[in-house]
């Protein structure tokens, strides 16, 4: 599959200040950013508009895949795989309900055993969301991610709350994802320990 | 099974669970129908005569207690924006949503009612009329809920504001909804059940459009 990711003089204005201006990177397939800056600088809005949430205030983002085009912001939502600061795990959901309920939403059938093993959740397995620390949160977003098997991984601050091996953990599912050609953004504060480019935003003056 | 049952199952396993509301809701509208005759006396011919209003009335407000959660539980853990990004068109998932809230809170509503009539001496024929009529009305209920829901879905304490823009809009289907039992009891032409039926169709397919719109607009800012 090929994939690419194209961010033409993007600008960002929320609560009528300007974030950013003349933003412009391209992302090509197998690659990942690290997305780097100091806080309040856009970097998960950016995110949010690369996911289709946000409408820029000027500027275009394109996503190629397979010689297609896909300029509807709507549209390139459904090649996203998104793991955010707010990791969407329900309270009253055991781990493998959560997981069922996400793979048969995205119509894929999955081995919960492998998949729950894989990412350090098969003792979790029925426990309810409730009981989970945020770390342990994290993980089922992760696997949730890794579940959604879609192209364009957007994420947010991958590394908070979890621990050296969850770390580790993030780097692999990341180094394995651009292994298979898909494209990974990543907001960050800390080195994400994988081969990808830097993308530093600055605060505008 | 498919994204959309997906979402639909999910939903009510999270309404019939602890906090989900579904269990609340038919508590309050047992609660509420039942202190009407205590307050108003055992004349039973006014009670048999204003049943069908009590029980819309009871049955809106029960309905609107768990929809101010519909969109605003998912939108504050983040699972809305992942729901958003699923293969499902939004106004899918919100078909779902409004769906699975129905099925969790509407039809026990509906059930309930047939016992509840027992209170104001609703004669058998009344009670049927009374029981189809909720059962028709009730998905306008939750339609138009959902519109109410996802406006308000960013707004903190938004379940105080949703009453406010929600109610108007329900006062066809208690009107024409507690018509129904009445024009059983006066053996009249029963139009207004013809009424109900159309502002329900309506309801439903139009909801979805509005309601997807304004998770669009929430999302954006």
């Amino acid at each position: 599959m090929t994939l690419a990711l194209e961010v033409r003089d993007l600008a960002c204005i929320r609560g009528q200040r300007a974030l950013f201006r003349g933003l412009n990177f391209s992302v090509a397939a197998g690659r990942a950013v690290s997305l780097e800056g100091p806080n309040g600088v856009g970097k998960t809005s950016l995110l949010r508009m690369l996911a289709g949430f946000l409408r820029p205030a000027s500027g275009m983002i394109r996503l190629r895949t397979n010689g297609a085009e896909v300029s509807e912001a709507e549209d390139r939502g459904k090649f996203v795989g998104w793991f955010a600061h707010q990791d969407g795990v329900k309270a009253q959901l055991s781990v493998r309900e959560q997981l069922d309920f996400y793979a048969r939403l995205h119509g894929r059938s999955y081995d919960p055993p492998a998949v729950m093993a894989k990412f350090g959740l098969s003792a979790l397995a029925e426990l309810p969301g409730l009981y989970l620390s945020a770390g342990q949160k994290r993980r089922v977003a992760l696997a949730r991610l890794h579940l959604s098997a879609r192209p364009l991984w957007l994420l947010d601050e991958p590394l908070a709350a979890l621990d050296t091996a969850g770390k580790k953990l993030v780097a692999e599912t990341i180094t394995t994802h651009c292994a298979e050609g898909g494209i990974v953004v990543a907001a960050t504060h800390d080195p994400l320990n994988v081969d990808c480019e830097k993308l530093v935003l600055e605060r505008m003056s | 099974m498919s994204p959309f049952f997906a979402l639909l199952s999910r939903d009510i396993r999270l309404a019939v669970r602890a906090g989900g509301g579904a269990t609340l809701a038919l508590a309050f509208f047992a609660c509420v129908v039942t202190l009407v005759p205590l307050g108003v006396g055992s004349d039973l011919h006014l009670l048999s005569r204003i049943a069908g209003g009590v029980l819309w009335v009871a049955a809106v407000l029960a309905a609107l207690l768990s929809l101010d959660r519909l969109f605003q539980a998912d939108y504050e853990d983040g699972s809305l924006d992942l729901i958003v990004l699923s293969p499902l068109s939004l106004e899918v998932s919100v078909l779902a949503k409004t769906t699975a809230h129905w099925l969790a809170t509407g039809l026990p509503l509906t059930v309930l009612s047939a016992l509840l009539a027992v209170l104001f001496d609703l004669s058998v024929k009344a009670t049927g009329a009374l029981v189809l009529s909720l059962l028709i009305g009730t998905p306008a209920v939750s339609a138009i809920g959902a519109v109410g829901a996802a406006l308000t879905l960013s707004i903190r304490r938004g379940g105080l504001i949703l009453p406010l823009i929600v109610l108007p809009l329900l006062a066809p289907a208690v009107i024409f909804g507690s018509g129904v039992v009445q024009a059983v009891q006066d053996n009249l032409a029963n139009g207004a059940f013809l009424f109900l039926a159309a502002f329900s169709v309506l309801s439903v397919v139009l909801s979805p459009f509005a309601a997807a719109a304004s998770v669009r607009l929430n999302l954006a800012t």
